[in-house]
């Protein structure tokens, strides 16, 4: 059985896990609004599923392979436009190590 | 001439008989967007001068003699969630405002070639997560039928336009009835195709096992000639199917006899509009009348595709979504401490309210302790509503329901009620679960002047049917076929 409600101290975590920075009142929303959402969710609890095989993708085939060929790719020029955070052909980040 | 109301066989038709050019068209089409999208506010970006040129190089051609594509001058607008080279692509979120893709979507490159024209991209819920294109980060799209309604979601602008004239036809994407639903409360048809029968090369990604690139267009003629152009297997993309696709227009004739229908009990079982109802209603006798075998059938798991869904696709979207994090490309939060607080401050700043919701739902659903619970939980049952279909479709041809339960809601009637704004899509999402094909049309409409819509639904890779029966209907139930008056237009004085 899956428990019926989130808590506030929950929905803190799953926000940290997904990298997300909520205000005090996103926390109390999200926990009341993800709360009732689960409540509803809980129909799916009255299938007994035990022996049903789940889909991941409607497609059976699952791999797709395409011939080892070399071909254009986009060129650094065209990629390092896409940010202004670009210098020297390197993105730009906050220290990573002290 | 009221050159924006054709649709895009009929434009190409007086092109190709040098009737008119097609700058005219262009010209009028973006006369038409200077009229009426100030109230409609269906469009993100135009891309009126090169469409312009685009059109100008056309008429040079034909003036000379020289060839030019099979469809050349079909103006088109295209969901903001679609790659153009070029051109900004947005998603509605404003985490990827000023993001100009330096590839083209294979949808886009097959359109170009055909001859298509792009008008510009149109507003859509921020990442497809919506059913009423209010979830925008940039504006309200409204319906051209009453603009105090929503013109339903996601692909909310991409129908509206279409609706209003505002472009021929019009390219939308459907996770869970986002082509469909807003077909059904704009009034015209939308075709959300078999899951790899169109390639997604360029398809921001929402739910990847669900996402389906479809048309919007004015008539179901217009729906077979953009699904010849767009359909097709695509080393670009592994999940698109090498499977041959027909000529749809071939489809577009008449023939309908003896062809079985079935109707799901458990759709009218769930909460609907008595004006849905008795529109359906009518359509089926029109349907019986021209030969159609109508009988029930039962999708018994139908009550379990909603929660099913809804946690598949937000798990998929959490995962997805990821990629936002201000590193390559896109929005940057200004002020952080340290990488992970440019992550999350990034993210935090730069995706709406629904998107976090989601994304927190999907992480909930696919996290340590709840995995099992939830999201392998909602794989297992998409099974037994596959199951459904399968069955169902060995004793029947193609399935009819309504598009939506209601027809077009006021606009901020479902914005603080989440669940309630899932419900409207109860109809459609079931068919992006078992990757199958629909179509959804206009029946009729309520007494208020909104439209309604029927939803025909077949089996994978069927298109070709659902266009048979859509293409009959629509030319049977002309006796309902009202014009759009949108408020405040003068449609006798326009160019």
């Amino acid at each position: 059985m899956v428990q019926e409600k989130i808590s506030q101290q929950e929905i803190e975590y799953i926000a940290k896990l997904a990298r997300l920075e909520l205000t005090v009142e996103e926390k109390k929303e999200y926990t009341r609004q993800l709360s009732s959402i689960l409540d509803y969710f809980q129909k799916l609890s009255e299938l007994n599923t035990e022996n049903i095989k789940p889909t991941t993708y409607i497609v059976s085939k699952s791999n797709r392979y395409n011939e080892d060929q070399v071909r254009d790719s986009l060129s650094q020029k065209e990629v390092r436009a896409l940010s202004p955070f670009i210098e020297g052909g390197y993105f730009k980040v906050p220290k990573i190590l002290e | 001439m009221f050159l924006h109301r054709l649709t895009a066989h009929q434009a190409i038709d007086l092109i190709r008989k040098k009737q008119i050019t097609v700058s005219e068209i262009v010209q009028d089409i973006f006369r038409r967007i200077e009229q009426v999208d100030g109230l409609i506010k269906a469009f993100l970006t135009l891309n009126k001068e090169e469409a312009l040129r685009q059109a100008e190089e056309f008429d040079e051609k034909i003036k000379k003699g020289e060839e030019i594509p099979p469809c050349a001058g079909i103006a088109i607008a295209v969901k903001d969630i679609i790659v153009t080279k070029g051109i900004e692509t947005t998603c509605g979120s404003k985490i990827l405002k000023g993001f100009i893709s330096p590839y083209n979507a294979t949808v886009i490159e097959k359109l170009r070639e055909a001859g298509a024209i792009i008008i510009g991209k149109t507003n859509l819920d921020e990442f497809a997560m919506g059913s009423s294109t209010e979830n925008s980060a940039y504006q309200v799209t409204k319906n051209p039928w009453d603009l105090s309604r929503v013109p339903g979601g996601s692909s909310g602008g991409s129908a509206a336009a279409v609706a209003a004239d505002e472009t021929l036809v019009a390219l939308g994407t459907d996770t869970g009835g986002s082509v469909r639903q807003p077909a059904s409360f704009c009034g015209v048809v939308g075709l959300k195709p078999t899951y790899g029968r169109v390639s997604r090369y360029g398809l921001i990604a929402y739910a990847s096992s669900l996402d389906q690139i479809g048309v919007i267009t004015k008539d179901v003629i217009d729906c077979a000639l953009l699904m010849n152009i767009i359909s097709g297997s695509d080393a670009q993309d592994s999940t698109s199917l090498d499977i041959e696709v027909p000529n749809f227009l071939n489809y577009c004739q008449g023939g309908i006899e003896n062809i079985k229908i079935g109707i799901p009990r458990e759709y009218f079982e769930e909460e609907m509009d008595e004006e849905v109802k008795e529109a359906f209603q009518r359509s089926l006798l029109v349907l019986k009348g021209l030969g159609a075998i109508i009988e029930e059938v039962s999708l018994p798991h139908t009550v379990y595709a909603l929660p099913a869904y809804y946690l598949i696709a937000n798990a998929e979207a959490s995962s997805n979504l990821a990629r936002y994090n201000g590193i390559q490309y896109g929005y940057r939060s200004e002020d952080f401490q340290n990488l992970f607080d440019l992550y999350c401050k990034t993210r935090s700043e730069g995706l709406g309210q629904e998107v976090k919701r989601r994304i927190l739902l999907g992480t909930y659903a696919l996290s340590s302790g709840y995995y099992q619970a939830y999201y392998l939980k909602a794989q297992k049952v998409r099974t037994l509503i596959r199951e459904d279909f399968n069955q169902v479709f060995k004793k029947v041809d193609l399935l009819l329901t309504p598009t939506s339960p209601t027809p077009a809601f006021r606009l901020g009637e479902k914005t603080s009620n989440p669940l309630m704004m899932y419900l409207s899509d109860i109809f459609t999402l079931p068919v992006n679960l078992a990757g199958l094909p629909a179509l959804s049309l206009n029946c009729g409409y309520s007494q208020k002047n909104l439209p309604i819509g029927l939803q025909i639904i077949g089996k994978s890779f069927e298109e070709g049917t659902i266009l048979k029966l859509a293409y009959t209907f629509e030319q049977h139930n002309r006796i309902e076929k009202r014009k759009l008056q949108i408020e405040g237009v003068n449609e006798q004085e326009e160019g």
